[in-house]
């Protein structure tokens, strides 16, 4: 190996440079963004639907969720989920057979449960605040016509919602590909950040490689911000 | 005759305030029921709890001799028995707005084929076809592709008939549906459904257009304070009113 080798050749794709190595770790933050978001989504149309439906106990589960989750600092929250939670389910499942006692939870999987979780919180909010935007007309529409409660989520108020939930949902997309370099201190997966940090140690060209990790993040966010535009640009239809 | 639609003795209470009191009416197939009162009197109320889109607090709703199964609570509010009849009844009454709520993200003719699709299961195609041809009837073909906003008051409301009529409904509901148009776009709206009332399709309208109601109406009910104050022939009923209160009422509406 060259005793002391081009910052050039230390980014090279070849055996001994981080290039590659980069490259697999933008995709697992990647991976870690998009699967964390889409639970997000899942949890924060739930949260949503419960936070506007008639029943109290309902609203009052989502408004806990919803407080405890945005009171707590994030990587706290996700050591917290992702080292009990593990063991919470362990201990469930040890009452339905002893076989699962040494059940081993997917490192990648539990973080992503635990920031799709976190990410929940805040898309409840986001979504409760787009449903209540729609004029009820629309919804009236919709059940003069005979459709069901399911049918008019699905056909009238998702629909409707995105355009008022875009920006905001946007914003927690962005937040979403930010706060998977959390995971990075579980030391289980090996995404952008954590890549940054290896490369640096190994060769201590630390400004280098931060710098490295820093560009590609804000490349995740230019493409994304563009992305963005077009969706909203699509959403809009019809409307102006 | 069938008897399409039968209301009786509809009570509605908001909070305190009875808005309904009692109110039976009944409409035989191609009736045309005009449903007129000041504001506050509670026909769009009661158009709206023949529907549930609000709930009655009491009282029965049949259409096409199919009653609405509804159950009392202890507080005195009620509730449909059985969500599925309340959607399949739903969908035998067309009901068009007075803010038109055409489905603002999706093109006209989405909005037409929507709930036959969706609702009814009509194959989508038939669907289509079917919707260019009310869509014809309307007068607003050349416009299928556009977004609701798009379009003028009285287009969209066209369009919003058009969307009931997809529905092949046993009676439409109108709901004061010119009042929210600009008075050069209101005749387009009357026209069409003039033309519809000609079909002998079965109507009930919360209107204040006493002109479509004298001419077309084969009922007139003038509701007040929650009750029906007087009912009757058109021509009839505006010629002589009999109560104080219809004799004000339409001295106050005649310019």
């Amino acid at each position: 190996m060259d005793p002391t080798p081009s910052l050039f050749a230390l980014m090279s794709f070849g055996p001994d440079g981080w290039g590659m190595r980069f490259v697999e770790g933008l995709v697992v933050t990647l991976e870690v963004s998009a699967a964390s978001y889409f639970l997000s989504l899942i949890f924060g149309l739930l949260g949503a639907s419960a936070k506007l439906s008639t029943s109290p106990t309902l609203r009052r589960i989502a408004d806990l969720y919803t407080t405890l989750v945005r009171a707590l600092p994030e990587l706290l929250l996700l050591l917290l989920i992702y080292f009990s939670g593990a063991d919470a389910i362990k201990f469930v499942l040890s009452f339905i057979s002893a076989d699962f006692e040494d059940v081993e939870i997917d490192p990648f999987i539990a973080a992503v449960a635990a920031l799709g979780f976190i990410g929940g919180a805040y898309m409840t909010e986001v979504m409760r605040g787009a449903i209540l935007s729609i004029p009820t007309g629309q919804i009236e529409a919709a059940k003069a016509s005979g459709m069901s409660k399911l049918l008019t989520l699905r056909r009238v108020i998702v629909p409707q919602m995105l355009r008022y939930a875009l920006p905001g949902m946007g914003n927690l997309w962005l937040s979403a590909t930010k706060d998977s370099s959390l995971i990075s201190v579980l030391g289980q997966t090996q995404d952008l950040l954590f890549m940054g940090y290896r490369a640096s140690a190994v060769t201590k060209h630390y400004g280098f490689f931060y710098s490295v990790a820093a560009i590609m993040f804000l490349g995740i966010t230019i493409v994304s911000v563009i992305a963005i535009r077009i969706i909203e640009a699509r959403v809009n239809r019809g409307y102006r | 005759m069938d008897t399409t639609l039968k209301v009786e003795d509809l009570h509605k209470r908001f909070g305190e305030v009875e808005v309904l009191k009692g109110v039976s009416l009944a409409a035989k197939t191609g009736d045309v029921i005009a449903m007129i009162g000041s504001s506050g009197s509670g026909k769009s109320t009661l158009l709206r709890c023949i529907n549930l889109l609000e709930m009655p607090n009491s009282g029965r709703v049949a259409v096409n001799g199919e009653l609405i199964r509804m159950k009392s609570l202890p507080d005195g509010t009620a509730l449909p028995e059985d969500q599925k009849q309340v959607e399949r009844i739903r969908s035998k009454l067309a009901m068009v707005f007075q803010s038109f709520n055409l489905w603002s993200h999706r093109t006209i003719l989405e909005n037409v084929i929507e709930a036959p699709v969706h609702v009814l299961k009509v194959p989508r195609k038939e669907a289509i076809e079917r919707a260019e041809a009310l869509l014809a009837k309307v007068g607003i073909a050349e416009k299928r592709n556009f977004y609701p906003n798009h379009l003028s008051g009285g287009q969209q409301q066209r369009a919003a008939i058009a969307r009931a009529l997809a529905m092949e409904p046993s009676v439409l509901l109108f709901d004061e549906p010119t009042s929210a148009l600009d008075p050069e776009l209101v005749g387009e709206v009357l026209q069409v459904m003039r033309k519809l009332a000609e079909e002998g399709r079965t109507m009930l309208v919360v209107t204040h257009e006493m002109g479509f109601a004298r001419d077309v109406a084969s009922q007139i009910v003038f509701l007040h304070k929650g009750q029906i104050e007087e009912q009757g022939d058109p021509r009839e009923l505006l010629a002589n009113p009999k109560s104080e209160r219809l004799k004000q009422f339409l001295s106050s509406t005649r310019h």
